[in-house]
């Protein structure tokens, strides 16, 4: 599958004029900016999925688990095209698509709808799971959550399964912006290594380092990049 | 007679075979009797762990590629444990499946409350749009599966159980069926208690619905079966919690004067252990409880 994603209208540079048309009390401002990087370098550069692909059934799937500050992602999404850029001025309101949580149902390009936390994990191993048993080895599932999103105990149950089941086609970026409470001692890429997982640690806000770590060669296993960014304030 | 576990086994491998679009999700549970269809369909059949989460939202993530997913353990691990995941991994998605449960509300006494789920059937009535099927007997269990994995993205709870009646009746997957007909009450018997119910009843002039199929509760049934003759006595008799169809029912009867009895199993929980006849006996739901209650609420005073 070629990449589709050809709407070039909008650049990297436009992104911050895309987010402040979300105006208003948006409270997640902060965690919506720390996904904004992975997001261009994964939608730009690494997922092979468009507008016209969005419902195929051999494209990337890209699960946003962390479904809490999702400007970054509306506004990467308007940039290629996935749905108009007005949208995003009604970002929250009764009548818009746009809610503070993403919804796969009203949005086109979202595959899951989000918010509770702990979610897209266990669904991207479920998806990777379906495409494989239909023969469909060529998609990646790629599935985002923060470092604090972390301690819920779900994610323990399907990183330690998917790490088992050497799902290749898995693929977990971790935004890690040092919001958990309590921490990871001995780092977060030591958890999925310890699972069987390939894992790369970069900075988040590198696109070059980004662009290595997602595309890195990772056989029989699934691959985690934990792209670190400011800390949290 | 086998058991509707083992029918669930055995019609389930059967599926597997014939229809590619079913992937059963296990965690652990019943995982020896399904190694055959494993091996036959190594990519269908997912054993992930004792992880519940996980099982539920592997099987969220399935119907997400289009598959439509069985997920199958204990009622309490199945519905309660997870009871987020089958709300957002499968509604809020807009996807279906079907959950399939195993030792209901005290099938295994002696194991104590940890294995019991009585609250289930209450706990899915939360939540929009799932179908619930209870059979009373394993070829009801087998009939009512083939709907549920036939049912499109329907989102589908069937509920099996240790306990049965000692004849299958014919099952549809909708409407109850009239086992008795009388003039002056209803008694709504739901899967495996319909046994207890019909020897309660004996002599009583009282109608008799079976359903199997309890969500969605079919109004327009309980409507015709109490008639417009003027008030109407309605008793539901149902094998997990007391109560859970009683505000259906009375939805139902909105147009008439009506009474309604819940009957099932009890909200306290009763740290015993023994049997299941012993349990049915403890919560009312024997043949002879029921007839004293049934009876006392028919005919107040008496």
């Amino acid at each position: 599958m070629t990449q589709t994603n050809a709407d070039t209208a909008f650049r990297y540079e436009d992104l911050g004029r895309l987010i402040a048309l979300m105006t208003g009390a948006e409270k997640h401002g902060p965690a919506a900016t720390s996904t904004l990087d992975v997001l261009w370098v994964l939608y730009d550069r690494v997922l092979r999925v468009g507008p016209a692909s969005a419902q195929a059934a051999g494209r990337d799937r890209f699960l946003l688990s962390k479904g809490h500050g999702p400007m970054a992602y509306y506004a990467v999404l308007a940039a290629k095209g996935f749905f108009p850029v007005e949208w995003l001025g009604r970002f929250g309101g009764f009548d818009s698509p746009l809610g503070h949580h993403p919804d796969r149902t009203l949005i086109p390009g979202v595959e899951i709808a989000s918010g509770s936390l702990g979610h897209g994990l266990p669904l991207g191993v479920g998806t990777a799971l379906g495409l494989r048993a239909q023969g469909l080895d060529d998609p990646a599932v790629w599935v985002l959550i923060g470092d604090a999103e972390l301690d819920e105990g779900s994610n323990h149950e399907a990183l330690a399964y998917a790490g088992s089941a050497a799902l290749e086609r898995l693929h977990t970026v971790v935004i890690d912006n040092d919001s958990a409470t309590h921490g990871w001692p001995g780092g977060i890429a030591s958890r999925f290594e310890a699972a069987g997982w390939s894992a790369i640690t970069v900075d988040g806000r590198d696109h070059a380092a980004l662009h290595a770590a997602f595309t890195a060669p990772h056989p029989g296993r699934p691959h985690a990049v934990v792209a670190r960014v400011e800390k949290k304030f | 007679m086998d058991t509707m576990r083992e029918r669930f086994i055995t019609v389930t491998s059967k599926m597997l075979d014939e229809d590619p679009r079913l992937a059963l999700v296990l965690a652990e549970i019943t995982m020896d009797g399904f190694r055959p269809a494993q091996r036959r369909h190594p990519d269908r059949v997912i054993n992930v762990g004792i992880r519940e989460q996980l099982l539920v939202g592997v099987g969220g993530g399935l119907a997400l590629t289009g598959l439509r997913p069985i997920l199958h353990t204990f009622a309490s691990f199945l519905v309660e444990r997870p009871f987020e995941q089958v709300k957002l991994d499968f509604g809020h998605q807009d996807t279906g499946g079907v959950l399939v449960s195993a030792s209901a509300s005290y099938d295994w006494p002696a194991g104590g409350f940890t294995h019991m789920a009585p609250g289930d059937v209450a706990l899915l009535d939360t939540l929009d749009g799932w179908t619930v099927h209870v059979p009373g007997h394993p070829d009801e269990a087998e009939a009512l599966l083939r709907d549920a994995y036939a049912a499109g993205d329907d989102k589908v709870y069937v509920r099996l159980s240790e306990q049965t009646n000692a004849e299958p009746r014919p099952v549809t997957g909708a409407a109850p069926l009239t086992v008795r007909e009388g003039r002056s009450g209803v008694v709504l018997a739901v899967g495996p208690l319909l046994d207890n119910v019909l020897a309660a009843t004996e002599g009583m002039d009282v109608t008799v619905l079976y359903a199997t199929t309890v969500r969605p509760f079919d109004d327009a049934a309980l409507r015709a079966a109490v008639g417009w003759g003027g008030p109407a006595d309605v008793v539901l008799v149902e094998p997990y919690l007391a109560g859970t169809s009683t505000a259906a029912a009375n939805d139902a009867l909105g147009d008439v004067p009506h009474r309604v009895l819940g009957l099932g199993v009890g909200r306290a929980e009763l740290r015993r252990y023994g049997t299941l006849a012993e349990h049915t006996a403890a919560h009312g739901l024997d043949a002879r409880s029921l007839r004293e209650r049934i009876s006392a609420f028919l005919r107040p005073g008496a």
